[in-house]
């Protein structure tokens, strides 16, 4: 008979779930593995709110498998450290993001790209390498292969800092990738939510001019006053998205709802490159002429490997750019969740765990 | 509608034209232009038979500007030279492709791409600076800018030479400018027709493994043993397609008509890039999914730029790379473009031009 979640590991756990596809979250007793030779525990401090953890609660991609405890963008202190364990000790500060899995031995995950890794496990709702469910950081304590923990850099707070691990890497690493990098260059960036703020912040410690593309006028004043964009469009204004045709060298597209790739196309020059990073649950319609007539393209990415996310937490330290969050209690998430769906946060929900979060 | 070009030039010329979107061509008289200082005047010997000719002549896109002579793989004898032309003499073998003039002046045309200048001019059914249209190489002779045309080497066959001017150029680009173009690439290419064949000759000659990728099982054999490709796998093929999953460095997809182009995402290693050059009107289904997980991407390409067609002429000569031709009477271009609306070619008309457009003139 298969074991339930609470007995499934020895050691009690304690976190908020999602139950069926209402996606309401609510107390949820499971249970974790013992600390290996190789893994690290760390008691969760913060974990920010991440539109994915939205997707899946409501089983959006049709593969949530319940109950789902989502969470990761972990901040928190470690606990215990595994024998083999070099790299962390009891009481450092220590990130998880998104994936805490992999095969650790094919041609991906040789070349510090674990997110590639056809085996690559996700932080909750996958099925991890002891062939055991994930569940994430909306909880009290996770048991991480040292692998997939990061060292969180002095300096870099441990609330405004948890979005990195996930918004953060999943604008950085595709800007590194696709050149997006050439001081000078132009790069617009399609939704300001939690990922195309970060975007901003990156674009401009890249040395970039950075245009903002938006459907909320209201987002102006903060786009340019506080996060420092040189210019935002309202996508609807058609007068000013025409004036900007052919201006962009690059385009980040964080904007996660089906949309029209058509005009962002159009913004684009010669030979330029949007990626795109949203992932609505129905396909986009992606013109072809605006890609033949201009050699333009549209690329995805997917985080980035451990490599690459301890980079680029290092690199946020260094310029100071944290994630603007807005701290919320743990019995508060449903709210939030209803509010993340509206895009009525600025810009990214961060539940303080350590806090709120206690057994009833 | 306004009939261009219509204004007399001062030198006569005769083609075929259409003149409807019946896309029913016939012999048209008409006018070009004096040989201008920096121009070459073109006697047409071959003209080959593009996929867009039949797109143009029917105004799929609906830009066709009638009468419409088309025809832009055109490989001639140079028979008259500006007074500043110092790229070619009398007598010399050049061609003539997709464009014939482009604004010179911005940063796509100062890098050599002329093709992607948004005022490039086509060389048939565009708009000349002068304000006359253009017609194309159905004709007995053309006038171009000598910087828009191509020496042909000697070494290449005439006749053959001629769909490297669109379809070789349309392969060469993109292999060459996503990085496929090489020794240990595997490059899948979807559709074995005018472009798709000139395109395994290419990246074989580059050192690539290729794979054609085909709704007609009937071709393999061609493929294989004609054109060199290393693998077929019929697209309708579930078990061929499944199996070749995550295989692929790159794809350049000639085909046209609207497909799903999910399947061929799969077919892409992490990172792989897939290129379309079809012009379709219809918009792809996206799914980010399968770009995301992978680093995949999707990007089109159009023909090259005139430095890179030349480029492209001379490696063709090097390696004796030339197109699997079936040369035409002028008079047989409408049963031709009927064939080629069903596929029924291997793989490109080409017209003989000097031997057999003069005798259709009553």
């Amino acid at each position: 008979m298969a074991k339930s979640p609470e007995t499934e590991h020895p050691n009690k756990a304690f976190g908020w779930a999602a139950k069926d596809k209402s996606g309401v979250l609510s107390p949820f007793h499971f249970s974790r593995r013992d600390n290996g030779d190789n893994d690290v525990t760390v008691k969760i401090l913060y974990c920010g709110v991440c539109h994915t953890d939205l997707h899946t609660i409501k089983n959006d991609w049709g593969f949530s498998y319940y109950p789902v405890v989502p969470g990761h963008e972990i901040v928190g202190i470690a606990t215990k450290v595994g024998k083999n364990v070099t790299k962390f000790r009891e009481g450092d500060r220590v990130g998880v993001g998104v994936i805490t899995g992999s095969c650790q031995s094919c041609e991906s995950c040789n070349q510090d790209l674990e997110n590639y890794c056809p085996q690559m496990s996700f932080t909750y709702n996958s099925i991890g390498s002891d062939g055991t469910k994930t569940y994430g950081g909306y909880s009290e304590s996770i048991v991480v292969d040292q692998r997939f923990v990061l060292q969180f850099p002095e300096g870099l707070p441990s609330d405004s800092g948890a979005p990195l691990l996930c918004a953060g890497i999943t604008v950085y690493s595709p800007m590194k990738y696709y050149g997006m990098t050439e001081p000078g260059k132009h790069l617009g960036v399609a939704g300001l939510g939690g990922l195309g703020h970060v975007a901003v912040k990156i674009g401009k410690a890249f040395g970039l001019k950075v245009t903002v593309i938006s459907s909320s006028p209201s987002k102006e004043d903060e786009a340019i006053n506080r996060l420092g964009a040189d210019s935002f469009l309202v996508s609807s204004d058609s007068q000013k998205m025409k004036a900007a045709i052919g201006t962009m060298d690059y385009i980040i597209d964080t904007v996660s709802a089906v949309h029209a790739l058509f005009p962002l196309l159009g913004l684009l020059k010669v030979n330029g490159k949007l990626v795109t990073l949203g992932l609505p649950e129905k396909p986009l319609e992606l013109p072809i002429f605006p890609l033949v007539l201009g050699r333009k393209m549209v690329g995805g990415s997917d985080i980035g490997g451990m490599k690459e996310t301890q980079e680029m937490l290092e690199f946020c330290a260094k310029h100071n750019i944290t994630a603007d969050i807005e701290l919320i209690k743990m019995d508060e998430i449903n709210t939030a969740m209803e509010r993340l769906a509206k895009s009525d946060v600025r810009y990214r929900f961060v539940i303080d765990v350590a806090n709120s979060l206690s057994p009833p | 509608m306004e009939r261009l070009g219509e204004k007399y030039q001062s030198v006569e010329a005769f083609g075929w034209a259409a003149r409807d979107s019946s896309g029913h061509l016939s012999p048209f008289v008409f006018s070009r232009r004096e040989t201008g200082e920096e121009e070459v005047r073109v006697k047409v010997l071959y003209c080959g038979v593009c996929h867009s000719d039949l797109h143009c002549l029917k105004n799929e896109w609906h830009s066709s500007i009638y009468p419409l002579v088309p025809g832009h793989e055109i490989v001639g004898e140079v028979a008259e030279i500006g007074r500043k032309v110092s790229k070619f003499s009398i007598g010399d073998k050049i061609g003539v492709g997709c464009i014939v003039d482009s604004c010179r002046a911005c940063e796509s045309c100062r890098e050599d791409q002329e093709n992607y200048c948004t005022k490039s001019v086509a060389t048939y059914n565009g708009v000349h600076y002068d304000g006359t249209v253009n017609y194309g190489g159905y004709s007995d002779h053309i006038v171009v800018d000598e910087c828009y045309a191509v020496k042909i080497p000697h070494t290449l066959p005439l006749a053959s030479a001629a769909p490297l001017l669109c379809a070789g150029i349309s392969m060469y680009s993109p292999m060459k400018y996503f990085g496929l173009a090489g020794q240990g690439k595997h490059i899948g290419i979807v559709g074995l027709g005018g472009l798709g064949h000139i395109g395994v000759r290419f990246a074989k000659a580059f050192g690539s493994k290729v794979t054609v990728v085909s709704s007609t099982a009937g071709k393999s054999k061609d493929a294989l043993e004609n054109f060199g490709a290393d693998g077929f796998l019929v697209s309708t093929n579930e078990d061929q397609m499944q199996a070749a999953m995550g295989t692929m460095d790159g794809i350049i997809d000639t085909v046209s008509a609207s497909h799903p182009i999910l399947p061929l995402v799969g077919l892409l290693k992490p990172n792989g890039k897939l290129v379309l050059l079809g012009a379709t009107e219809k918009p792809f289904d996206l799914h980010a999914f399968s770009l995301i997980l992978g680093r995949k991407s999707i990007a089109g390409s159009a023909i090259g730029g005139i430095k890179e067609t030349q480029e492209m002429i001379n490696f063709a000569a090097e390696h004796g790379i030339k197109a699997e031709i079936e040369t035409i009477s002028m008079e047989y271009v409408n049963t031709a473009m009927d064939r080629l609306a069903k596929g029924d070619v291997r793989y490109r008309f080409v017209i003989d031009i000097a031997n057999t457009l003069a005798v259709t003139r009553s």
